[in-house]
């Protein structure tokens, strides 16, 4: 079981979902949060590469960057989010097309 | 003692420093105290200085060989050179002596002659221009900067004439004298550039070195040495281009005796004597008889004139015609002497003439009247009393004129006459050309005393206008004293004291050069024979000038013979004399009208025919291409091509703004597709 195929496995399975998630929810929130699945994926993939790929503690390090990262987007998504929401009452993103013309 | 580049600085500052007085003149002289004259007037007097300071010193020298010249490189191409430069010898110092003595007088006379002028200024202006271009020729060492101040007193004189050119007969005269100058110019030109051509420079002394090495001669030395001529001809007032100088008379008196007298018309006779060397036998005969006929012919009008200044002025054009003479003949040093004599008698007489004008329109003007000619001898006499310093003075330039002994006159034209016998002895068949002398020479004498016995003798034949005749003020009878002093022939004959000797500083400075052209006698042959004429010369100028004087008093004054039965017995004769031979009338029918009619004809041709048909057709043509090429610019390019690139991109955009949907999923969508599509792509 202790494997590498087995890690990239589920982070892959963890990436569908997270694309899944984005490319399918109407929700901002939700597709937010299927950003964040597809940021933990990579997460996933780093440290795998870090105990059987030679990525050594370089892989550690990237997956803690990739989560301070994350929490940065979170903010500033549900920031936005936040805003969109008082301009348009909605946080569907498909109601927010004001560009299109 | 002069060194070489003293002579140098002083023949620039009396150049330039009548140029200066022209541009201030011009420029500020209304706003300066008096209207500048005294600007002019200082600048003349001081160039009259240093041009005698040149003569005391050319007296101190005693050397008829003195020759100093001074270049100055202005144009340079390679093997193209034209310079610019002075030669001063023995004539130069006396012409310019004469250039700036009777400038001065007229710059004194003017003061009052023209007092209160509406163009003061200018006048004085003008002077100043016209005193630098005659210097400019005297000085000039080659023919090309000689002929720029040609051109230059050219433009002066045309100036100076039309001074009160709101007369439309000034304004006229004017042009007429610039005009007919041009003829003799054009000859003059090709004359300069025959040379050029063929000796490859403008200097007097290479011209005469080329000469003498025969790098020109035969048809084309005399072709060259008549244009020369042609420009002495229009300058100096020759047949058939003396219509000019009678109309010039238009100009205010002063400076008909300074440039229409005295100076520039003598420009054409100073080119000859300078140019002499270069004259071929053919070219001196052509001078000779031309001179000689203009002499005669031109005395021949002066005794109809009733126009003081017009008898004075055919007076004019016959004495240059006796210069002209006498540098054909080849006796040039007794031109130039007559030249330098006369310039002083006349102008006196001129002087005098305007002192009498002066008089007159004093006079008429206080009678408030605006229809009698102040300038019609047969509204004077008896003004002898009236005019004492007036009378005398020109009564002894008259002498002068006429050649009676003890006057400057008699001397110079002696020497012209006795050249012309010389020549007739060695030449027997040209004897007409001593007749042209000496008939000229007692017709001189019987107009000028009855110029003289119609102005000042006899009854005044207008009575109130002879009672408001006055003697004119001192700065007019200044310069006619000095010069009616100069009519002396002791000032020509010093050291010497015989009043009937060829003798004197000017025979013994001013020696002729040998001629360089092929076929010429030497100077000293040419002396040989005046000398030995010079007895018979003066008996027979005494007998003429007797003759004409003896006619004259028993006509004028003694009226024992009537000028009016003469008149009617030769009718014909008189009528043609009076009407200066029909000149004007003459080149009016067969030169002006002609003339004007092929310039109406061509400008029917070019007018009416080439600007109608052809230009405007050729506008109507490009009208037409221009509409199509339009259209097609327009409908074909523009509209299609230019607008169908737009409007292709606008459609494109169309069709690209339906992708942007606006939805966030769909653009996930599409970058998911894209990331698939290019690692298929990879993977293949």
């Amino acid at each position: 079981m202790d494997s590498l195929t087995n890690y990239l496995l589920v982070g892959a399975i963890l990436f569908s979902l997270g694309l899944y998630g984005v490319v399918t929810r109407r929700n901002g929130v939700a597709v937010l949060m299927g950003v964040e699945l597809i940021l933990n994926a990579a997460n996933v993939n780093f440290l795998a590469f870090a105990r059987f790929g030679g990525m050594n503690m370089a892989g550690h390090v990237y997956a803690l960057f990739v989560i301070v990262l994350a929490a940065a987007e979170a903010a500033v998504a549900l920031a936005i989010i936040i805003n969109i929401f008082n301009n348009f009452n909605t946080i569907n993103v498909d109601e927010v097309s004001e560009l299109r013309q | 003692m002069m060194t070489g580049n003293i002579i140098t600085d002083f023949s620039l500052l009396i150049l330039f420093l009548p140029l200066m007085a022209f541009t201030i003149n011009i420029f500020f002289g209304k706003r300066l105290p008096r209207q500048g004259d005294w600007v002019s007037v200082g600048a003349i007097l001081i160039t009259l200085i240093l041009s005698l300071s040149l003569l005391i010193n050319m007296f101190m020298n005693w050397d008829p060989n003195f020759s100093h010249e001074a270049t100055m490189s202005w144009i340079d191409l390679g093997a193209f050179k034209i310079e610019l430069g002075f030669w001063v010898d023995n004539i130069t110092i006396v012409m310019l002596v004469v250039v700036a003595l009777i400038s001065s007088m007229t710059h004194i006379f003017s003061l009052e002659y023209m007092k209160g002028d509406i163009r003061y200024n200018r006048y004085y202006a003008y002077l100043g221009l016209f005193t630098f271009s005659m210097n400019g020729i005297v000085l000039a060492n080659n023919l090309m900067s000689l002929y720029i101040f040609w051109e230059l007193v050219g433009v002066s004189s045309y100036l100076l004439i039309g001074h009160w050119f709101e007369k439309h007969s000034a304004a006229d005269a004017s042009k007429k004298a610039f005009l007919t100058n041009r003829v003799g110019d054009i000859g003059f030109f090709i004359g300069i550039m025959l040379l050029f051509t063929a000796i490859g420079s403008f200097n007097f002394q290479e011209l005469f070195t080329g000469v003498s090495q025969g790098m020109i001669g035969g048809t084309l030395l005399t072709l060259a040495g008549v244009g020369l001529f042609m420009g002495a001809v229009g300058k100096s007032s020759q047949f058939p281009l003396h219509i000019w100088l009678p109309d010039a008379m238009e100009g205010p008196t002063p400076v008909s005796a300074l440039m229409h007298a005295a100076t520039m018309v003598a420009a054409g006779v100073y080119l000859t004597v300078r140019l002499f060397p270069l004259f071929s036998p053919e070219a001196l005969t052509i001078i000779a008889y031309v001179g000689g006929f203009t002499a005669l012919f031109a005395a021949s009008i002066a005794i109809t004139q009733n126009d003081i200044k017009k008898v004075l002025a055919y007076s004019t054009v016959s004495q240059l015609g006796y210069m002209i003479l006498a540098v054909g003949v080849g006796n040039y040093v007794a031109a130039f002497f007559h030249l330098l004599t006369h310039a002083m008698f006349k102008a006196c007489l001129f002087y005098g003439s305007g002192s009498v004008i002066h008089a007159m329109h004093h006079s008429l003007h206080d009678l408030h009247d605006h229809d009698t000619d102040p300038q019609d001898m047969r509204n004077m006499g008896g003004f002898k009393s009236k005019m004492p310093i007036t009378n005398w003075t020109m009564t002894i330039a008259t002498l002068a004129i006429a050649g009676v002994p003890f006057f400057s006159g008699f001397l110079s034209k002696d020497a012209i006459l006795a050249g012309t016998l010389a020549f007739a002895q060695y030449h027997p068949q040209h004897f007409i050309l001593p007749v042209f002398g000496f008939g000229a020479a007692a017709i001189t004498a019987f107009y000028m005393f009855r110029l003289i016995f119609m102005t000042f003798h006899g009854e005044p034949k207008m009575p109130t206008v002879f009672k408001g005749i006055h003697e004119s003020p001192k700065v007019m009878t200044f310069p006619l004293v000095l010069l009616a002093g100069l009519s002396f022939f002791i000032f020509y004959t010093l050291p010497y004291f015989n009043p009937f000797s060829d003798h004197g500083w000017f025979t013994e400075l001013i020696k002729a050069t040998n001629s360089v052209a092929p076929g010429n006698p030497t100077a000293a042959e040419i002396y040989e024979g005046v000398h030995h004429a010079h007895y018979l010369a003066m008996g027979l100028s005494l007998a003429v000038a007797s003759l004409g004087i003896g006619l004259s008093y028993l006509t004028y004054l003694k009226q024992k013979l009537s000028a009016e039965t003469w008149a009617n017995k030769m009718g014909f004769i008189y009528k043609l004399s009076l009407n200066k031979y029909y000149f004007d009338e003459n080149y009016n029918r067969f030169l002006y009208q002609p003339f004007l009619k092929l310039s109406r004809a061509v400008a029917y041709v070019d007018w009416d025919l080439y600007d109608k048909y052809f230009i405007n057709g050729f506008g109507r043509v490009t009208n037409i291409l221009s509409r199509i090429t339009g259209r097609m610019d327009y409908d074909g390019l523009d509209q299609t091509l230019v607008d169908g690139v737009g409007r292709s991109a606008q459609g494109l955009g169309k069709q690209l703004k339906k992708v942007q949907t606006g939805r966030l999923q769909n653009y996930m969508l599409f970058a998911l597709i894209g990331v698939i599509v290019i690692l298929i792509i990879q993977a293949i």
